[in-house]
């Protein structure tokens, strides 16, 4: 393979997030326990299984939101540890969505987006709101820029969030449940605006119940209960031939 | 004036349908009950308007220079009017009068233009309120350099020292309380501790103990020969004072802030301090203004306490005025004064704080 040639295969080969033997506690909770992750660059990946069984608290762990006590992650070839520069960068690598989309209220949508690009990136207030415009363009409200979050409905704050986080050029995006506080006609606005993005080549790991989403958009489909990978399979596999009785149980539940 | 008289029932607001006399009839005579309680409260505000207006306005001495220019049987303002540089300047020379006059013009014109919108660069403006306009002020008060006479802090007093001193605590108390709050909310242990043991040693001493201690117990401490100013004293002692408390107001501002916010400014890259000062404070400083403005007033008027301590701020000035001689038995007039002028200073910051307030609101509303 010669180095010019930037082939897809070479770069979907690629190991982005490896998570090895990782454990959690919170006190006397294990809630996460040996999870053994490997994501390529550019896959998508859904993670599913019932509430509490640790999905918000594994994908936290990539970013960290939380600290991981046992095992290791190592994302885009940093390892993460207690080093604060480390953090620091790889959560420039990692953009993430929350479930209540955590705006900041006391700014506009358009400052919303700027803010890390001026205070992290340092860039140039002008550069950094032409970025943002963008951003927001592709997600489809650039005229909503100068309304506060709380002028917007739910679906365009998740929107916004989502544009917020591409800003600062990610090479992996987050989702937790990003659709599971929205009124039933906007989560397909965002399912839309998250399909576009699957698209574009990004990197994903998303949680979400959004069955729907899973079967077109991801790669492959992680179940988790009582902070365990217990099944990972394609979606095709996944739906139709569940191997655990767990997993059946879930699915039956949720479908 | 009936609005006021707190005996009302809480009503739905009157329909504007239904004019004056329907109004009425809704929200004062509903019922042969309101009727009696509406015209009690009447009497009430009669008894209580009509001899403070005679006694304030009507039957009140307003000019003349001496006690013999007070005849009327009312409220003798001549004693104000005649006392009234005493009470705004202390004992402050009069040939310098203006320097007070500049300085409190100069914040005066500072505040104004920034709250004007249109003004440009009204951060460096604020910058220089609070940083650069102290120092000018100060000059102005004190002079010693560049052909200003110098003024010790001695002969400050009246209503401008406790401008003073009410700035100076407001100024500095709020910062450090914010620092000592995040202290307090801090990972690192230390930190921790020393806000802790720092906010309640001084939440835990009244007041008048600080300003004491600063002026009596302090020169104890410090080696033979060296004073420093008793009004720089007090001003520290009031400073620490406040922002302890400050600090507990901020902290419940802190705490009101979902975990959120905090989780996506990490997840941004922002530091600690850059999601302090980008993300959090500025939404719970908003949240608790009306308690900040509510420490600001308390502390505005703890400042008369300094009469202990033997500085002169208003109260105490007026206090010397009816105690003079001259004036002897005016102390009514006195007290009456220093109560409208502390309450429109009040009455102003508290308008402010709500007018802030609104203009902050950024609409979770619609
Ligand atoms: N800060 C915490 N302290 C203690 N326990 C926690 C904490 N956060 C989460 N947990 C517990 O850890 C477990 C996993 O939580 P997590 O939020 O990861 O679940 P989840 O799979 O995302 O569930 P959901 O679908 O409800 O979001 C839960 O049992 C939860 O109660
Ligand atoms: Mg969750």
């Amino acid at each position: 393979m010669t180095i010019t040639n930037n082939s897809d295969a070479s770069a979907s080969a690629k190991t982005i997030i490896q998570i090895t033997g990782m454990h959690k506690w919170y006190g006397e909770f294990h809630v996460l326990k040996d999870i053994n992750l490997t994501v390529l660059k550019g896959e998508r990946i859904v993670v599913c299984g019932p509430s509490g069984s640790g999905k918000s608290t594994m994908i936290r762990c990539i970013n960290r939101l939380e600290e991981h006590q046992r095992g290791k992650i190592i994302v885009d070839g940093i390892e993460l540890n207690d080093d604060l520069k480390r953090i620091d960068r790889i959560r420039r690598e990692v953009g993430m969505v929350f479930q209540h989309f955590n705006l900041f209220p006391h700014l506009t949508v358009l400052e919303n987006c700027c803010l890390a690009l001026i205070w992290v990136r340092k860039m140039p207030r002008k550069k950094a709101e032409n970025i943002a415009m963008e951003y927001l363009a592709r997600v489809k409200i650039p005229e909503q820029a100068k309304k506060y979050p709380g002028q917007l409905s739910g679906g365009q704050q998740q929107r916004v969030a989502i544009a917020r986080s591409l800003c600062m050029s990610p090479s992996i995006m987050l989702f937790d449940e990003p659709t599971s506080a929205l009124d039933p006609e906007m989560i397909k606005e965002v399912l839309e605006t998250m399909i576009e993005l699957a698209e574009s080549g990004m990197t994903m790991i998303v949680v979400t119940h959004e069955m729907g989403f899973a079967k077109t958009v991801a790669d492959r489909v992680i179940f988790m209960d009582e902070g365990q990978i217990i099944e990972e399979n394609d979606p095709e596999s996944f739906f139709s031939a569940p191997e655990h009785d767990r997993t059946k149980l879930f699915l039956s539940q949720i479908m | 004036m009936i609005k006021n008289n707190g005996f009302l029932p809480a009503l739905p607001p009157p329909s504007t349908s239904v004019g004056v006399i329907g109004w009425l009839r809704q929200n004062l005579f509903p019922s042969p009950l309101n009727t009696v309680l509406t015209i009690l409260a009447i009497y009430l505000i009669y008894l209580v308007t009509v001899p403070t207006v005679s006694w304030v306005f009507l039957n009140a001495d307003w000019v003349g220079e001496s006690r013999n220019a007070c005849t009327s049987g009312g409220a003798c303002w001549v004693f104000v009017a005649a006392r009234f540089d005493l009470f705004m300047y202390g004992f402050y020379p009069e040939s310098e009068y203006w320097r007070i006059n500049l300085a409190f013009a100069i914040l005066a014109l500072l505040l104004v233009l920034l709250n004007i919108r249109q003004v440009p660069r009204r951060g460096w403006l604020a910058a220089f309120t609070l940083i650069g306009y102290p120092v000018v002020a100060f000059y102005l008060f004190s002079g010693g350099l560049f052909g200003l006479d110098e003024v010790e802090t001695s002969r400050w007093g009246g209503l401008s020292l406790t401008l003073v001193l009410s700035g100076v605590g407001i100024v500095a108390s709020l910062p450090i309380g914010i620092v000592l709050a995040l202290g307090r909310n801090s990972q690192m242990p230390i930190v921790k501790a020393v806000s802790i043991v720092f906010i309640e040693f001084w939440r835990g001493v009244p007041l008048i103990t600080v300003l004491f201690m600063s002026s009596v117990m302090l020169p104890l401490f410090l080696p033979e020969g060296t004073s420093f100013d008793k009004l720089l004293r007090a001003m520290i002692g009031i400073v620490l004072f406040e922002s302890a408390y400050m600090a507990e107001v901020v902290r419940g501002g802190l705490a009101a802030i979902p975990r959120g916010q905090y989780e996506a400014a990490k997840a941004l890259g922002l530091n600690y301090w850059k999601s302090m000062v980008l993300i959090i404070l500025p939404q719970a400083l908003k949240l608790v203004i009306p308690g900040i403005v509510n420490t600001f007033i308390a502390l505005f008027k703890d400042t008369t306490l300094v009469l202990i301590i033997g500085l002169f701020d208003l109260l105490t000035t007026i206090e010397a005025g009816f105690k003079d001689s001259n004036w002897l038995g005016y102390a009514v007039e006195g007290y009456v004064f220093a109560a409208l002028i502390y309450w429109i200073f009040c009455f102003s910051m508290s308008r402010y704080s709500q007018n802030l307030e609104r203009k902050l609101h950024t609409g979770h509303a619609r």
